[in-house]
């Protein structure tokens, strides 16, 4: 078939991203899975007989808990990653500001998750 | 864009015209959104004090469990299930379901007496344990 597109939009080289709905799905994807996650969060939290030191510590390293809280840290804040970037892109104006507040919350994100599931992982490993 | 010696007000203006409550849902889905990073990282604070020494998550856990703190935790026991409960209507809009006004006001009320419910017994659940 012909190439529809005009020389000119070839030369700029500005056609598709080829990424087109990948956002909305993974935004899509990451809220399927945060649902059960969020409800066991909360619920189990709240059915801990106590917040102290020892019964925390006691929780997180128990492998089930472990490996619920390493997906929670992962998928929540890749979705909320994923929401703030789209707050940004809709509200603040000036290309230089938004890429940098996108820039920041992505490295926000990855650094807080990072240090989330390395200390689940010390509790359940190291004691 | 409106002209420099045009007065006229802007429909809808935002200071005189009532949001429906369709409306009020969808930025507080936003709104909640942004709390709901706050609370992760508040989550991320307490493990990581957890894995700390007992000193640094006696700290953390002061705070937490300070009358201030609580009535924080119950906000976001409120922004975390109204996101969930909203999300789950808008993944319904995503298939093409339920998008007449009459379907969303219905799903608006149950969204919100779901959250509201899911945090009330949420905070039972934690004051019997």
């Amino acid at each position: 078939m012909r190439n529809l597109r005009t020389p000119l939009s070839e030369v700029k080289g500005l056609g598709s991203a080829k990424e087109g709905t990948g956002h909305f799905w993974s935004q899509r994807l990451t809220a399927i899975a945060l649902v059960p996650l969020v409800l066991w969060l909360c619920f189990s939290v709240a059915a801990l007989p106590g917040m102290d030191y020892l019964s925390v510590r006691e929780w997180l390293s128990s492998p089930f808990t472990s490996i619920m809280m390493v997906l929670f840290i992962a998928v929540a804040f890749y979705h909320a990653r994923l929401g703030l970037q789209s707050i940004i892109e809709d509200y603040v104006g000036g290309h230089g500001g938004r890429t940098l507040a996108v820039i920041g919350v992505t490295f926000a994100g990855a650094v807080l998750a990072v240090v989330g599931v390395f200390s689940v992982l010390r509790i359940a490993f190291a004691g | 864009m409106s002209r420099p010696h045009d007065t006229r007000p802007l429909s809808p203006h935002l200071m005189h015209y009532k949001f429906p409550l369709t409306a009020m849902l969808s930025i507080g889905h936003r709104a909640c959104g942004i709390v709901n990073s706050a609370a992760i990282v508040l989550l991320v604070i307490v493990v990581a004090s957890a894995a700390g020494t007992p000193e640094g998550y006696g700290f953390a856990a002061a705070l937490v469990d300070s009358w201030f703190g609580k009535l924080v935790l119950f906000g976001f026991t409120l922004t975390l299930y109204y996101h969930l409960c909203n999300g789950v209507r808008h993944l319904f809009w995503d298939v093409g379901r339920g998008l007449e006004v009459a379907m969303a006001m219905k799903s608006a009320y149950v969204c919100l007496a779901a959250a509201l419910a899911l945090s009330v017994i949420t905070w039972i659940v934690a004051a019997a344990a």
